[in-house]
């Protein structure tokens, strides 16, 4: 099993609809330090799909996509830079 | 108005009008009747076929005509999948393929069948090793792969997958409506399904043809139209229509895609330099002509569509907001690539490169006041 690392910080983008999830990452992304997680809750089918993408446009690192009991995802990403 | 949404449908082709009004008056009757305007009306339709099938590249008998594009993917799905039931009932698709492919799909998977969706890269082309890897499958009963994505142009490994299926004497089954008309049909495929108002035919004409030799059985109820391939009376003026159009674009398409195609280099190349964040999908290169597809981020796709139709200009969408299904396209989801904000651009017959301009002209600006109210800096 993979070990998830704490995210250091948690958005909470349920019930938001692309792109608000993706806009409310790119605002806070640098609140963290480098190389620290954050975690964004979201159930927007597009989000699952779109916070990937745009980690790869940004050159951040998408670690994982983890389901939430009530529906959703937890979507982690590092701060690369 | 810039009528930018052509692999929606093409306006109808000027001689295409002209065949329908004339077909009207005189291919009303019933084909398979005897009297002197059912004669007319076969005749009629046996003209329209043997040019179908010419410019498809086809036997006029392996031609027959559907209500619609839709329409012939279902029955061609899913009457060779019926022909083959005795060789397996296993079916390979790619993942970016219509939905009208994915949906008959999920229909022969509730009927005890079974699927393999084969995925597809960052540009949305399927690798034809796996593909050829997939209908290697002893159960393998159909194969099917489309000429060109509809959402994003890239054009698909064809000829090495139509080598692979006939290595395992696999049918597959070639979705053209993209391509039809506007490029030569690549060789191989044993079922080919079209769309006539995708090449400036009238709407309610596909086309659905089935290779001499291909183990092909309705699915639906006993009929005897079309080869039994197809239920019910033939529009045998729009089919007219349908041939004329394909005629007059297939005549032209040498020149007028390679036209096209370089308005759409113009856009690929420019969106980058005017409008940050942004990605344009799919095959810069093995690419359908007419087509090109990206994506700004932090930007709803619905609000993108509506200023840019408020500014003239039609194109469509495959973000979720813009789908009544609310889950974004499946073809940009297998891909990996952004689905918000996303703006499809397809060009038909005679868009004018001042047109293309205007469009370019007018983006940066939309694109910058829907971030600036989203509250993006």
């Amino acid at each position: 099993m993979t070990e998830v690392t704490q995210p250091a910080l948690t958005i909470d983008a349920l019930g938001k609809k692309c792109p608000i999830p993706i806009i409310m990452l790119a605002e806070q992304i640098n609140a963290v330090p480098l190389n620290a997680v954050v975690a964004v809750l979201a159930d927007d089918p597009a989000a699952y799909n779109d916070v990937p993408a745009w980690c790869r446009l940004k050159s951040h690192r998408h670690v994982g996509s983890y389901e939430l009991p009530g529906g959703g995802w937890a979507i982690h990403v590092r701060r690369n830079y | 108005m810039a009528y930018f949404d052509a692999a929606s449908s093409e306006p109808l082709h000027p001689q295409a009008r002209e065949a329908l009004l004339a077909a009207i008056d005189v291919g009303w009757a019933d084909p398979a009747r005897l009297y002197g305007q059912a004669r007319r009306a076969h005749l009629l339709l046996e003209q329209a076929r043997t040019e179908v099938a010419e410019a498809l590249g086809a036997r006029a008998d392996e031609v027959s005509f559907t209500a619609s594009g839709t329409q012939a993917v279902h029955l061609g799905v899913l009457g060779t999948l019926h022909g083959r039931r005795r060789a397996g009932r296993h079916l390979v698709v790619s993942a970016v393929e219509h939905s009208s492919v994915l949906h008959a799909a999920q229909l022969h998977e509730r009927d005890g069948g079974t699927v393999e969706t084969v995925g597809v890269g960052l540009t949305g082309r399927v690798d034809p090793a796996t593909f050829a890897a997939a209908v290697a499958r002893p159960d393998t009963a159909l194969a099917c792969l489309q000429t060109a994505n509809h959402e994003v142009g890239t054009l698909q490994p064809v000829a090495e997958a139509a080598a692979a299926c006939r290595e395992h004497g696999v049918p597959l089954l070639v979705d053209a409506a993209q391509t039809a008309g506007r490029v030569p049909v690549p060789a191989g495929w044993s079922v080919l399904t079209a769309s006539a108002h995708k090449w400036g035919g009238p709407a309610g004409v596909g086309v659905l043809v089935v290779r001499k030799g291909t183990r092909f059985r309705s699915f639906l109820p006993e009929d005897e139209r079309e080869r039994r391939r197809v239920p019910g009376f033939e529009n045998v003026p729009a089919i007219v229509a349908a041939a004329a159009a394909l005629r007059a674009t297939a005549a032209e398409a040498a020149e007028e895609q390679a036209r096209l195609s370089a308005l759409v280099d113009r856009i690929r190349r420019t969106v980058p330099g005017i409008v940050p964040d942004v990605e344009v999908i799919g095959d810069p290169v093995d690419r359908a002509p007419h087509i090109v597809t990206f994506s700004c981020l932090y930007v709803d796709g619905e609000a993108l569509l509506t200023e840019l139709d408020r500014a003239g200009f039609a194109v469509s969408s495959g973000s979720s907001c813009t789908a009544s299904t609310l889950r974004p396209s499946h073809v940009l989801e297998a891909m990996g690539v952004l689905t918000h904000g996303n703006v499809r651009v397809s060009l038909p017959r005679g868009a004018s490169a001042a047109e293309v301009d205007r469009f370019l002209g007018v983006l940066p600006e939309l694109v910058r006041r829907i971030r600036q109210d989203a509250g993006v800096t």
